[in-house]
């Protein structure tokens, strides 16, 4: 993987890290569980044809401590201030699983501020019938297997690289986890179902054919509540975590539909 | 030394492949596995079990809160309080719950607790667990991120509640209350004493070093893991300068008394195995959310091969249930080696609080019966004069004020 940029920019809740590489259009990217500790694959695919500029999210590695934020309007703003200090406004957004329930809150409360929107696997909703796995019910250390097809992988990505920091890396890795218990405790459903109409923008759903975390039927769900045009593509051999699992594919997907 | 009896109050009636069969005895054990009938049956044997322990001569009586929990038939605590507030005349009533973040407003808590202490005379011991991640987060669905935020300002809105003067409002972080006013108000004053249980977070010797309140190490794994908890909480104590008074702690052993530790085996081995076995069957998946274990007990463990053994024996444990005893889960024995075993890990531990656990598992009433008679006639006379001499316990009930005067009848207002 060729060298990507990072710089820091200032925002109210505090500094944010802020990872870009590639030239063209401005493409968001807003991390899932975990956030990003490391660059990826998938980030480096999508560099290759835009300008990709991921700044990372309250609580997750890289951005400032979400510990001061209490409900839905704080946490916001702060991603809404991170998106703006990150020079995204009016680009493109993709946003994965938890960071993707955060993008359709930008999206549906700045809409002029998101061209087109990605969403892979978005948390948001929840239906009894067919129910959000809880991602943190999972035996010690094994939220890899709900998460990604390629477990082994993705337990590997989130480890510090040189094994001589494993306690900073597993306290990053524990308020990610906090992060997104913030976000998505109990169910994963943050209500954006009252807030779906207003998302405007040109939505791809992105679904890997082996989700075990969000059911593939919740993309209808989503499409049948957004504002503007969607639609959907399943990948093949991917879990939840579709653009770590299947970098290339999903890249591919995404660049067909951002143009 | 106060001597205290504690109950969980177990279901009795989980099947022998419990552990084969089903996921866990907590969070989501199946329903109908609980007899109502039997519930019936076993409440009232519980309490009888606590008031009977009041009568020969235990300092207090506990009682704690789990849910969705066949090993902890105590939603409420205060339900069983209550009762025993009525029944018994000399035992403190220590409520080792109210898991203070899980109530809005928190102000139900200050009532209930102040109705307890007024009922029973100022015996109330008000205990603030934080409560476990099953109970918490799982069971009453509470967000891991800020539940321990939640929990320290339920302790101070409940304070507040029992020691202003003047209704009061509350502009906390998760609490905003126009008027709080806690009616009834409680009999000891400032306020009961406050004894938080702890299981090795750092935060939690801190809150109790910081505030005064008592630490209690409440495993089931006995002195053994009860060591590093309390070591810990020691130091929290030395590092902030705080006089090292063994009443300030407190900590919870399992225990068999019978003639001799052949006899003990033989009595105790089938309710300890019933608790190791089936009702610590629990899911590891529900026990770690995230924030529930914060990020400077995640370094100190990272940082600590005491904690780190510790840890290993409880899980050892967890999977092998033969060394209960060998180990010290349960101390078993003759009194006088019960005595001596308890005397040498109270004064190890340096505590001056020894809350025990005579009825565990699936323990008949007789045979529950048996150990409290013996532990009461023959262990308690050995080990309750241990600190009493050295230390004075400012951390327990002060019962009724005395009568200084004879107030006024109403209506006859001075002129």
């Amino acid at each position: 993987m060729s060298s990507y940029k990072e710089t820091f920019v200032s925002t109210q809740l505090g500094k944010v890290r802020v990872w870009e590489k590639g030239r063209g259009k401005r493409v968001g990217f807003f991390a899932g569980v975990g956030g990003l500790p490391k660059w990826t694959p998938f980030l480096d695919r999508l560099s290759e044809n835009y300008r990709v500029i991921a700044p990372a999210l309250p609580g997750f590695p890289g951005g400032p401590s979400s510990e001061p934020l209490d409900g839905p309007l704080d946490w916001v703003l702060a991603v809404g201030d991170a998106f703006d200090a990150a020079g995204l406004d009016g680009g493109d957004l993709i946003g994965a699983s938890i960071g993707g329930a955060l993008a359709m809150e930008v999206a549906a409360i700045w809409p002029g501020s998101v061209r087109k929107l990605v969403l892979i696997s978005p948390f948001g909703l929840f239906e009894e019938a067919a129910p959000v796995a809880d991602i943190f019910a999972q035996p010690p250390n094994r939220m890899v297997d709900v998460l990604s097809a390629k477990p082994a992988e993705l337990g590997a990505y989130y480890k510090d690289p040189d094994g001589a920091n494993a306690g900073d890396w597993e306290v990053q890795t524990l308020n990610a986890n906090i992060a997104a218990a913030a976000i998505i405790w109990p169910l994963g459903d943050t209500r954006i179902a009252k807030r779906l109409g207003r998302i405007g923008a040109d939505t791809l759903l992105v679904w890997g054919d082996g989700d075990k975390v969000i059911p593939q039927s919740y993309a209808k769900r989503f499409a049948a509540g957004l504002g503007g045009k969607s639609k959907t593509q399943i990948i093949k051999g991917a879990g939840h975590m579709a653009e770590f699992d299947q970098p290339n594919a999903v890249a591919k997907a995404v660049s067909a539909f951002l143009g | 030394m106060k001597v205290m009896w504690f109950h969980l109050m177990p279901y009795q009636d989980l099947p022998v492949d419990f552990k084969d069969k089903h996921n866990s005895v907590w969070v989501d054990i199946d329903p109908k596995l609980y007899d109502p009938v039997a519930g019936h049956r076993l409440y009232n044997e519980y309490i009888d079990e606590l008031v009977y322990a009041d009568k020969v001569g235990f300092d207090g009586i506990c009682v704690n809160e789990h849910h969705a929990n066949a090993y902890g038939l105590m939603p409420s605590p205060n339900l069983i309080a209550s009762t025993l507030a009525r029944e018994t005349k000399n035992a403190a009533v220590c409520v080792m719950g109210n898991s203070v973040a899980l109530y809005n407003p928190p102000t139900r808590v200050a009532e209930e607790m102040a109705m307890l202490d007024c009922i029973s005379g100022g015996r109330l011991i008000a205990g603030f667990p934080v409560g476990t991640p099953m109970d918490t987060c799982y069971a009453y669905g509470q967000n891991p991120s800020n539940l321990r935020e939640r929990y320290y300002e339920g302790i101070d809105f409940v304070m507040r509640a029992w020691r202003e003067e003047k209704p009061f409002s509350y502009n906390g972080r998760f609490n905003q209350q126009r008027y709080v006013n806690a009616w009834p108000r409680p009999i000891q004053k400032p306020n009961p004493p406050v004894w938080i249980p702890g299981g090795g977070s750092v935060e939690t010797w801190d809150l109790c070093a910081k505030n005064s309140f008592v630490y209690a190490s409440l495993s089931y794994f006995g002195h053994q893991a009860s060591k590093v908890s309390l070591a810990g909480f020691w130091n929290a104590m030395k590092e902030r300068k705080k006089e090292r008074n063994p009443f300030q702690a407190a900590f919870l052993q399992f225990v068999g008394v019978g003639e001799n530790r052949k006899e003990a085996m033989d009595l105790y081995r089938e309710s300890a195995d019933y608790f190791y076995g089936r009702c610590l069957h629990t899911d590891p998946s529900y026990a770690n959310p995230p924030g529930y274990t914060t990020e400077a007990t995640v370094r100190a463990r990272v940082g600590s091969q005491v904690m780190q053994a510790a840890e290993a024996s409880r899980r050892r444990v967890r999977q092998d249930t033969s060394d209960i005893f060998d180990a010290g889960h349960v101390v078993i024995g003759s009194p006088d080696e019960v005595a001596d075993k308890l005397r040498a890990v109270c004064k190890e531990m340096h505590v001056g609080h020894l809350m025990l656990l005579l009825h565990y598992g699936n323990m008949s009433a007789q045979l529950t019966r048996y150990n409290t008679d013996l532990f009461a006639k023959k262990v308690l006379p050995q080990i309750k004069d241990l600190f009493e001499n050295e230390w004075e316990d400012k951390w327990w009930p002060t019962g009724m004020p005395a009568v200084t005067e004879v107030r006024a009848p109403m209506g006859a207002a001075a002129e």
